[in-house]
């Protein structure tokens, strides 16, 4: 028997207003799983990131992380309706699911190490020596334990992403969300990042990457899936879709980054 | 600059210049005339054969002016705290999604700004004539828990505290939901998708970030809050300035005794600006890439400076010293 997969979303649907910006989405990720989401921007590929953690409210359809629906309870006398949790909940949720914004959102009011404790103390409840001392081995792991003191606002930017890496990697998620992790950042700094990224991939982390990164997904990622105006055009291997790929949209995608 | 860079500087050639900074004579114009207008007015203050200094240094330091003072000072306090507290839950009402609190803060807002602080004292002061007896108990029925006669409950204390308090909380809700706001939507973000709960995101996230932008003008509703007190004078609260005016009423000193009340309020409100201060600067951790210095190391670093300016004068030669000087 083959496991079930990690995320399995089905039949994903969102509007912004009158705009439909996710027209159903399948899709599945395994244990382990590195898959990257490409497409042209307002391909719906963030906000479908965003709907794995319930950041954003879905309008249908149904999102499963190792088996539990996210957001949302059913209940067995109305069929066909799932009513959206209480935050308490939604919250206990999250704590499996790590993530990584474009523009950082690193808490400029405490120092990196301030950053990375913060949630596993006054959420998961860990006593303070032992968040600290594990987030020192994650800075050590990012490459920061030199800065460790440090406020956000002293950090270069690539500084500031492996900082909000190692934050998210410290409630010990099963699922990693990235969300555009290198877009914000100076040329010269988006290697870093994407070095620690490779790295968490080679450790077994599953991860779902929304990225421009091209070299990136062809080099580290299990599946690509290509999105475009709210659908998936095509989805699978890397060699597959980015180095033969069958639709003339993301041909056209493919040509214009390239 | 140091003592190497001056040598350097003397040895300029015939096709090089020394640069000399411009000289400023309207400063110095300016400068002067003022301080002549300030001396001016000092002085016939001191000289005003209708001040009686001898009187002023008998009250300002009379028991019951000490008393006063200290009235103030708890009522200043008092009413900032509750002020505070309602203006947090008003912000927090006004940002809620649920329409009928955020009208309700609007309301509340609308109504104690909209109308002046002096009628709201008196309102309060006579709230008798309003209501006779504030009872506590479940509206429409007659289950009753608690009843008593309103001049017993609200004293002159108590009606100018809730008068200062429920009024500045109108303004203060304003500089709170301000603050806030300013706290980018990006943090609320980040501390839900680590598990963060609503109420522990808005305490550890993004309050300490609203402080920041909070603060400043919380000690400046402090200061105001601190000279609002004398408008209690009305309802008879004996905080300074009302004991200030009882005194001159029986000794006929009135500017006297708007002296000793006004050298207090100074006293005061320049106090205030220490604990604002130091404040800011633990709030502000983070935010700027430097702390801003405390007057202390301020102090220090300008003894420093004028340590190394003494030596390097001394170690240099005389034209040298002269320019040094003009800068």
């Amino acid at each position: 028997m083959t496991p079930s997969p990690l995320v399995e979303a089905r039949n994903v649907r969102k509007h912004f207003g009158a705009h439909h910006v996710l027209k159903g989405i399948d899709l599945e990720v395994r244990r382990g799983e590195v898959m990257c989401l490409l497409g042209p921007s307002g391909s719906g590929k963030s906000t479908f990131l965003r709907c794995i953690n319930h950041l954003e409210k879905v309008d249908g359809g149904r999102i499963h992380v190792d088996g539990e629906l996210m957001g949302y309870e059913e209940h067995a006398s109305r069929k066909g309706r799932a009513r959206e949790m209480k935050p308490k909940q939604i919250a206990a949720q999250r704590r499996s699911i790590g993530m990584v914004f474009q523009r950082f959102n690193l808490f400029p009011h405490l120092t990196a190490l301030g950053n990375i404790t913060e949630a596993p103390v006054g959420v998961a409840h860990h006593s303070r020596a032992d968040a600290r001392a594990r987030g020192m081995e994650l800075l050590r792991r990012v490459g920061l334990t030199d800065h460790a003191g440090a406020y956000p606002a002293h950090l270069s930017g690539g500084q500031q992403q492996r900082v909000a890496i190692a934050r998210a990697l410290a409630m010990e998620p099963k699922l990693m969300l990235f969300d555009e992790p290198t877009s914000a950042l100076d040329p010269e700094l988006v290697g870093d990042v994407l070095s620690v990224m490779r790295d968490l991939a080679r450790s077994g982390m599953t991860m779902i990457v929304v990225t421009h990164e091209i070299g990136f997904a062809r080099e580290v990622a299990d599946q690509v899936v290509f999105m475009d105006d709210g659908i998936v055009v095509e989805s699978g291997a890397p060699s597959r879709v980015i180095d033969d790929p069958r639709h003339e949209r993301t041909r056209a995608f493919l040509d214009s980054v390239l | 600059m140091t003592a190497t860079d001056m040598t350097v500087k003397s040895t300029a050639g015939a096709d090089d210049v020394d640069a000399v900074p411009r000289s400023h004579p309207g400063r110095w114009i300016t400068a002067a005339a003022l301080v002549a207008l300030c001396a001016g007015w000092v002085l016939s203050l001191w000289n005003n054969r209708n001040i009686d200094h001898a009187t002023i240094a008998d009250f300002l330091f009379d028991g019951r002016i000490l008393q006063g003072v200290l009235l103030t000072v708890g009522l200043t306090a008092c009413s900032m705290l509750l002020a505070t507290t309602l203006a947090v839950a008003l912000a927090v009402m006004r940002l809620s999604a649920n329409p009928v609190l955020r009208v309700v803060s609007w309301g509340y807002t609308w109504f104690f700004r909209g109308t002046p602080l002096l009628v709201q004292i008196v309102f309060w002061g006579y709230l008798g004539l309003l209501y006779e007896k504030i009872s506590l108990g479940i509206p429409f029925t007659s289950i009753h828990f608690f009843s008593a006669n309103t001049n017993t409950i609200v004293t002159p204390f108590v009606a100018g505290l809730l008068a200062l308090g429920m009024n500045e909380a109108a303004y203060a809700s304003e500089i709170v939901r301000a603050g806030l706001l300013s706290v980018d939507h990006g943090q609320v973000e980040a501390a839900h998708s680590l598990g963060m709960s609503p109420t522990y995101t808005l305490r550890r996230i993004i309050v300490p970030q609203a402080m920041r932008v909070i603060i400043p003008p919380m000690g400046n509703e402090t200061i105001s809050m601190l000279k609002n007190t004398a408008l209690l004078q009305l309802i008879a609260v004996p905080e300074l300035y009302t004991r200030a005016s009882w005194i001159s009423a029986q000794n006929l000193s009135q500017v006297e005794l708007l002296i000793v009340a006004s050298a207090w309020y100074l006293v005061l409100t320049s106090v205030l600006s220490v604990p604002q201060y130091y404040l800011e600067r633990r709030y502000g951790r983070g935010a700027g890439r430097s702390l801003p210095t405390t007057p202390w190391q301020q102090a220090r670093h300008t003894a420093t400076r004028i340590r190394t300016r003494v030596a390097q004068v001394a170690h240099t030669n005389p034209r040298n010293a002269r320019t040094e000087a003009d800068s």
